[in-house]
């Protein structure tokens, strides 16, 4: 088709556009949101999910990613700032753009008093694009696919926690997708529900479906995430590919030791970059040369050595790192 | 490419699929059907506390104005229990029952956090509030069928039916009785359309279920209450209960209109009102629960 007629069509309900030109699936500008009267809940992001890619958005408890998920969602009016979704503007399109996007915010919702078929039922519904002669069999395909066949017929109320999740996430598969939103999906699930989530992420993954996912579970995050963003306090710390993120928190050299001054001078003059002294460690970048030979350095120079070793940074490193250790909850 | 690009189509019937599925999600609520079977309890009760009565005595009221004319009359034709047991329970329990359901119809969502879901569905809102709308309604008018037929059921047994006598002394046919009967049912579910758009509103207003049913039950009360005093006298024509015992006047030879049609003007002003505040406060409101 030409470019003439796709532009005509973008006047009608084509849901293309910016995503077309910079690839971005999710792209906000500024985006912020204060409730009544308080504090920022998020503050001036400017959050970029590619397309294809499944994208890890991070953040301890109030960070404001929440927030941001329902104003993505056109649940909540953004203060200031904007959002696309899909290439188009959202609360304004999110007409348009919300029937190819498969949500879980904060938790499943049920009707307690249907069965897990009826609750699939209702919401397939509520979806204009919907068409009721599939829905049945889309509603039996979603069931089968979070492993809910057995207890469709069960009332929702009788669901265990991770059963009511896997509900929620049955109720987001309803329809081929183009983009899953999905507020901290493992929440509650078993181990082999997880690993069984993550199986299904993948699997949407590949077959095009991008996958915004919120979580606290870091090591869930390295293990299905290719991007990330991290948010503290409403504002966006760092977003890029998992790989950058955990580099950037590289693993550093620790040497335990009581003699900290002299084994610091001696990774100094063995090339080690950054050396930092807390209490009875000496920690530095790893240098490129073989770490035998800084051992034996620092034998040699008779400092006497309790332990020895490169500690590999890893995801959770670079979070705590990047938002601060403290449990508290910022208020 | 394109083709995955282009927007879904939307179902041409699809407003309808969602006014079924929320017409079944509603009468399936264990509350709706115990509204309902309440309903259908009054006039079991008043049938039989007649029939032990055995016609004569005070009749205690019968709840409204237009009770007693009518419910002295039952012994003679059980007809008459219809309109009776309509003007026993329009005054409280059926827009109770309806304050109820309409209360609770976007609140109750919002408590249950299934309103986020079926706003990301995206059912969209204007459609939403149109559909709750015309659930509640159909409420108001299951609501009123509920109690004629059951009043309708009990008198058959109870009494002998037949030809009957208008307020106005005139004789009609039991079939014509029984149109009238069917119209004024349709009436008295007219009436309640001012409280089920103050319930909508209410519900917009609050992500509580109860809090949104309680208000609207206590607004349904105080209405009520300040209907009853005279000094208000000024004011009493815009509360939505004024005119509804009008409904009785369908029994008169021949039908005094006046006070009908003016019951269902006010009733459909409070919807316009009530509706396009539930409707202003629902598409701005931000959706938090
Ligand atoms: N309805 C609301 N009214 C007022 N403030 C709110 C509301 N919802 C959230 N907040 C505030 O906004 C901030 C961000 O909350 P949000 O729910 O987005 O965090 P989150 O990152 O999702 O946290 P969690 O990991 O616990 O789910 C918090 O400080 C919270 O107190
Ligand atoms: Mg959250």
């Amino acid at each position: 088709m030409g470019e003439a007629s796709a532009t005509e069509r973008d006047g009608a309900d084509t849901v293309r556009g910016a995503e077309a030109g910079d690839g971005a699936v999710i792209a906000t500008r500024a985006l912020t949101k204060r409730y009544r009267g308080g504090q920022p809940a998020v503050d001036g992001l400017d959050l970029t999910v590619p397309a294809g890619s499944v994208f890890g958005f991070l953040g301890p408890n109030g960070s404001g990613k929440t927030t941001t998920i329902r104003m993505l969602m056109g649940l909540i009016e953004p203060t200031s700032g904007t959002a696309h979704v899909l290439g188009r503007p959202v609360p304004r399109s999110a007409r348009a753009v919300l029937p190819h996007v498969g949500a879980l915010i904060e938790g499943p919702a049920l009707y307690g008093f249907l069965s897990g078929r009826d609750n699939l039922l209702r919401y397939d519904a509520a979806d204009p694009t919907a068409d009721p002669r599939t829905r049945r069999a889309r509603v039996a395909a979603a069931l089968d696919r979070v492993g809910l066949t057995a207890a469709a017929g069960k009332k929702a109320k009788a669901y265990s926690l991770g059963m009511k999740q896997r509900l929620g996430l049955a109720a987001a598969l309803l329809q081929p997708r183009r983009l899953l939103v999905l507020d901290e999906p493992t929440n509650g699930l078993d181990p082999q529900g997880m690993r069984e989530i993550r199986g299904l992420v993948r699997e949407l993954a590949s077959d095009g479906t991008t996958v915004f996912l919120s979580s606290h579970l870091l090591d869930e995050i390295e293990q299905v995430c290719t991007h990330a963003a991290v948010m503290a306090r409403g504002r966006l710390i760092v977003q890029g590919p998992v790989a950058d993120l955990a580099a950037g928190a590289r693993g550093r050299l620790v040497v335990t030791t009581p003699d900290t001054g002299d084994a610091a001078r001696v990774l100094k003059e063995q090339g080690v970059a950054d050396v930092v002294v807390t209490e009875d460690r000496v920690t530095g970048e790893v240098p490129g040369r073989d770490l035998a030979e800084v051992n034996a350095a620092l034998v040699a120079a008779g400092v006497r050595v309790r332990g020895f070793g490169a500690e590999r940074a890893s995801l959770e490193d670079a979070f705590v790192a990047l938002t601060g250790e403290g449990f508290d909850v910022a208020g | 490419m394109s083709q995955a690009e282009a927007a879904r189509r939307t179902s041409p019937l699809w407003t309808l699929g969602l006014f079924r599925s929320e017409l079944l999600t509603t009468f399936r609520r264990w509350r709706t059907l115990a509204l309902l079977g309440v309903l259908a309890a009054v006039p079991v009760l008043v049938g039989v506390a007649v029939e032990i009565e055995t016609g004569d005595g005070p009749a205690a009221g019968g709840g409204g104005g237009a009770g007693p004319a009518f419910i002295s009359q039952i012994t003679n034709n059980g007809l008459f229990l219809v309109f009776t047991a309509l003007a026993a329970t329009l005054p409280f329990f059926l827009p109770m029952a309806v304050g109820v359901v309409a209360g609770d119809a976007l609140a109750g969502e919002a408590n249950a956090g299934t309103l986020r879901y079926l706003l990301v569905a995206p059912a969209g809102r204007t459609r939403l509030l149109l559909t709750k709308f015309a659930t509640v309604i159909a409420f108001c008018l299951a609501a009123t069928l509920v109690v004629a037929v059951s009043a309708l059921a009990v008198g058959a047994l109870l009494f002998p039916l037949g030809d009957l006598t208008t307020i106005s002394g005139t004789r009609i046919s039991f079939a014509e009785g029984l149109a009238r009967a069917l119209l004024i049912a349709l009436v008295v579910a007219a009436s309640l359309i001012g409280v089920a758009a103050l319930g909508l509103f209410v519900s917009t207003l609050t992500d509580s279920g109860i809090a949104a049913m309680a208000t609207t039950v206590g607004l349904l009360i105080t209405v009520q209450i300040l209907g009853q005093i005279p000094q208000l006298d000024a004011l009493h024509p815009y509360f939505f209960s004024h005119y509804w015992l009008s409904f009785a006047d369908l029994m008169r030879e021949p039908v005094y209109w006046e006070d009908l049609t003016r019951n269902l003007g006010l009733q459909a002003l409070y919807a316009a009102v009530f509706g396009s505040a539930a409707w202003a406060r629902f598409t701005g409101k931000d959706i938090t629960a």
